[in-house]
């Protein structure tokens, strides 16, 4: 695997960039009211409970099979996209994406390209790659076109804004966009943004978008959204590319109303989106709009490496709902920025070491208490609790031969190991665990008043003065 | 997540697992809980040579310890009796990730899941085997009950705990804002990760004191430990004497408040 | 080796070796959505669309171009793109001019008149081809006669769906109108106006899409 350059923050900064916002009591409330809402949605559109675990099983067992057919259907719809004459590129690495990309768009000598919502785009860095090429991107989701013009990158997979205030908002349009005075009212907002874009999407010759679902039988693209910004990219500019991650097939249409129903539901407590978006084929002869190519990327970026162990598999079965990210008390009090990762929250820790390697993204996975929230409301059951346990052995166990994963062992170090080995040569032993516990018991007023991070919270342990096996030979 | 236990029949004995935390840190709470059980007339064992369940090496990614330190486990639990655990985050270890902590493994394998079968968080068993019914003896009392997420979501059983309180004439049960979310605890996240688990316990301690509670109530000593840590720190910082926010093991409140040890 | 063959390979090498039974989608859906009336399902796809912010007009093959043209009079709408060579179409060319309504037409490809499009174009009409009671959603197959962009760039669509076409499901319609053996260019699921709620969680509508979402539902004989 070629290596690239991204220009994501590093993990390593994880601690700082948390604390920074759990310092912040305007930015924690303002997470803690936004999360609330978007759970408070959900449970609305899953009043029954059978219903949702019904449906729940049913779109893993979807994801399950198709990911277990994956290979064979990648290539059917390669063949039925290619026979409606979508054009079909494939790519290993986000170097590789952005050459295939940026390739076609200079292939036709255009310099401005409009995007539909794709986070396989951030995961890839193509504006950075556009931008060094000359070639204006312009993200037209408004979440999205918000966050680029801050100079930012979105902090949620679903709503990319979620952490800025209407008032933000408002200071960046009267700056950034030419003749707007400040307005705080959010219908006036949009309409600025949509008049902005509405130019943008007449001027464009490239529209960029992701891919929600893939359908091998068809060769069909489908596309989720509310604002018409995604039709708007695939319909209106003269070439549409468009970018998925190689697992987001599924081989039977009828595989798509149930996915469909769990990820609106899922994500922003809809019962569906305002567009399903199908596309099967460039402007066909006698047809009047549309574009006249349309070109499919797909992409690996680590997502084969998961695909190799049958448990780390499960990371793919994901729909990008974002429900993880909503229901996360890690997540609530931190935002999206902090995991410094394109995906953040719960499935951002479980599929990011496949991108990036475990070597930068060790310490994320120690940044959940495993309190299983992602993993019951995940849409598709994926189990992301146990995920993120396998993750935490491959990155403090030492390094080995044929790794699972890049970046095997990154996290290790001797002294926490040497640690865990004491730990288990006591606890494994009886003999030693009395010996140890009593002498914790007997010794209990020498315990230091710092104990690392609990202390700087809490006061400090200290063991009892009898443990319960000298209470009970007391009592008889 | 279901419960593929069966317990039908009332049993005469059962073994008790305290767990590492309680033996040394809360051993009160084990007391209260065994004579609880006895109370019921009940035979209770513990095995002498129980150390931990392995969950902490298990949950940090340290899977090798953890299995050696299980597999001490599986050796204590002899006779076909349920074995009973005061907290819901060492039950799940048990009954959930042991079978799978030995898969590789054929005997140990068997035995494991032959214990897993057996596993009954405290509450749980005091429900659903035992059919407690609490007596009421004491005075009006407000109290407010934290689940752990292990009990919630991993054994099913955040109902049992609320159960046993409502059976109680005189205490009545508060519920605190955001009853579901976890309380930060999370074994090595709390120091691996202090600032985002202080940020969450914080939370939860403001939530349970806006309750207006008296105390609150517990089947799991990992988030006593954490929240009743980060009240007394409060405390500490406010210079208060008396702990703002009170808390014990709902073995312990549940013994007190059915006519104490007797 | 190329991407493809290295992609294909290393999946390849790693794939199951048994395949996972395929999943009963039918069977979910026989068990959890029972199918209704038709009069119900009319009630349920107009109680959805118009939480969604849609407006519905009942209307009949006989009035329904009355209805149209009350609907833009009050907006203050003199000018509707419509679909010539539908029957749609055809019934409102004929009938809105001569009321004071321009209708232009979609009789060339996009590139020659994208500015008036976007710019001089404030209400489409098309026809639905069918719709879902279960979501309250119109379900628009574009061609060439009704091209894709009339349902996306004037701030205000106008719907015309026959209530004997509303299924109960997405997987209704797309089983009974054996859509997998065969999609157009564009096929579309319309549940509501252009909406976005990613200023501080505010809905707002008119995002980039349709500011109105107008169905004229017509009634009457199956």
């Amino acid at each position: 695997m070629s290596e690239h350059t991204l220009h994501f923050k590093p993990a390593e900064g994880f601690r700082a960039r948390s604390k920074a916002v759990v310092d912040n009591p305007f930015l924690r409330q303002s997470f803690r009211g936004a999360m609330d809402f978007l759970m408070s949605k959900r449970a609305a559109q899953f009043p029954d409970p059978e219903e949702l675990e019904s449906l729940r099983s049913l779109g893993e067992a979807i994801r399950q099979y198709n990911l277990a057919k994956l290979p064979d259907l990648l290539e059917q719809l390669e063949a039925n996209l290619t026979r409606n004459g979508v054009k079909v590129h494939w790519a290993e690495t986000p170097d590789e994406a952005n050459t295939i990309i940026l390739g076609i768009i200079q292939g036709h000598g255009a310099t401005k390209m409009v995007k539909g919502k794709s986070m396989v785009s951030e995961e890839i860095e193509l504006n950075h790659a556009a931008e060094a090429a000359g070639i204006e991107a312009l993200e037209s989701d408004m979440g999205e076109y918000i966050v680029q013009l801050a100079g930012e990158k979105p902090s949620h997979i679903i709503m990319p804004a979620i952490h800025k205030t209407k008032e933000e908002i408002a200071r960046l349009f009267a700056e950034k966009v030419p003749g707007v005075d400040y307005t705080d009212n959010v219908d006036a907002l949009i309409q600025i943004g949509r008049n902005v874009l509405r130019r943008k999407f007449q001027e464009a010759e490239i529209g960029l978008s992701g891919v929600n679902f893939a359908v091998a039988e068809t060769g069909t693209l489908c596309l989720v959204e509310n604002e018409g910004n995604g039709r708007m990219c695939t319909t209106a500019p003269a070439i549409h590319i468009a970018i998925t991650g190689i697992e987001k097939i599924v081989e039977k249409l009828e595989h798509i109303p149930p996915l469909y129903s769990l990820l609106t539901r899922s994500a922003t407590g809809q019962n569906i989106s305002t567009y399903f978006n199908m596309i099967s084929s460039p402007r066909k002869p006698g047809e009047k709009d549309g574009p006249e190519e349309v070109h499919l990327v797909l992409l690996d970026n680590g997502r084969s490496q998961a695909y190799a162990d049958e448990q780390l598999r499960k990371t793919l079965q994901c729909i990008r709902c974002g429900a993880c990210m909503n229901h996360c008390p890690v997540y609530t009090r931190i935002g999206g920025h902090a995991y410094g990762t394109t995906y953040p929250g719960p499935i951002g820790k479980i599929v990011s070491p496949h991108m990036l390697g475990l070597d930068a993204t060790a310490g994320l996975t120690t940044a959940s208490s495993l309190c299983g929230a992602c993993g019951e409301v995940c849409p598709v059951k994926i189990p992301i609790p146990e995920l993120l346990v396998r993750l935490r052995n491959e990155a403090f166990s030492a390094p080995h031969a044929n790794p699972a994963m890049r970046g095997q062992g990154a996290g290790h170090s001797a002294l926490q190991s040497a640690i865990w080995r004491g730990w288990a040569a006591v606890y494994g032993s009886p003999a030693l665990y009395r010996a140890v516990s009593w002498l914790g018991s007997r010794l209990r007023f020498l315990v230091p008043r710092r104990q690392g991070g609990w202390t700087s919270v809490r006061t400090p342990l200290q063991p009892a003065p009898k443990r319960l096996r000298d209470l009970l030979k007391d009592r008889n | 997540m279901t419960n593929p236990t069966t317990q039908t029949s009332r049993p005469s004995d059962v073994y008790f697992f305290a767990t590492c935390v309680v033996d040394q840190f809360f051993p009160g709470a084990g007391l209260d809980a065994i004579t609880l059980l006895e109370r019921q007339g009940i035979r209770v064992h513990f095995p002498e040579d129980q150390t931990c369940c392995g969950q902490p090496a298990y949950s940090s990614g340290f899977e090798e310890e953890a299995r050696r330190v299980a597999a001490h486990q599986l050796t204590l639990f002899p006779n076909d009796w349920p074995i009973v655990v005061p907290s819901g985050s060492c039950a799940g270890m048990m009954k959930h990730h042991y079978p799978k902590l030995f898969a590789a493994d054929p005997t140990r394998k068997a035995v494991a899941e032959r214990l897993s079968a057996r596993v009954y968080e405290l509450t749980q068993f005091l429900v659903e085997v035992l059919d407690f019914q609490p007596q009421d003896c004491g005075g009006d009392c407000k109290v407010v009950l934290h689940t752990s997420c292990s009990a919630r979501r991993e054994m099913g059983v955040h109902l049992t705990g609320r159960k046993l309180l409502a059976g109680l004439e005189k205490v009545s049960v508060v519920q605190q804002d955001h009853e579901s979310e976890c309380c930060g605890f999370g074994g090595t996240f709390s120091v691996k990760q202090p600032e985002i688990s202080g940020a969450m316990v914080e939370d939860k301690v403001k939530a349970l004191k806006a309750t207006g509670a008296e105390r609150v109530v517990s089947a799991d000593c990992g988030c006593l430990m954490n929240i009743l840590g980060h009240a007394a720190w409060q405390d500490q910082q406010a210079g208060r004497s008396e702990p703002s926010l009170p808390g014990e093991h709902i073995a312990s409140f549940l013994l007190r408040r059915t006519g104490g040890e007797q | 080796m190329n991407a493809r063959d290295r992609i294909l390979g290393k999946l390849r090498q790693h794939a199951p070796q048994t395949a996972k039974p395929l999943p009963d989608v039918g069977s979910w859906y026989a068990t959890h959505r029972p199918l209704e009336a038709a009069a119900e399902k009319a009630r349920r796809f107009r109680h959805f669309i118009e939480l969604a912010h849609a407006e519905v007009h009942a209307v009949t093959a006989a009035n329904w171009t009355e209805t149209l043209h009350a609907v833009l009079k009050a907006r203050a709408i003199d000018k509707l793109l419509v679909a010539e060579g539908t029957p749609h179409g055809d019934a409102a060319l004929d009938a809105l001019p001569p009321r004071g309504i321009e209708c232009s037409v979609y009789d060339m490809a996009i590139e020659a008149w994208k500015s008036e499009m976007f710019n001089d174009t404030p209400a489409g009409l098309t026809a639905a081809r069918a719709a879902i009671a279960e979501t309250g959603t119109l379900i628009l197959w574009p061609n060439a006669l009704e091209p894709r962009l009339m349902s996306l760039v004037p701030p205000v669509h106008i719907v015309l769906l026959d209530s004997n076409k509303i299924y109960n499901t997405f997987f209704e319609a797309m089983s009974v109108e054996g859509w997998k053996n065969g999609l157009p260019t564009n096929s579309l699921l319309i549940s509501g106006p252009s909406k976005t709620a990613d200023i501080q969680q505010t809905l707002a509508y008119g995002a980039h899409g349709p500011k109105e979402l107008i169905v004229l539902l017509q009634e009457g004989e199956a």
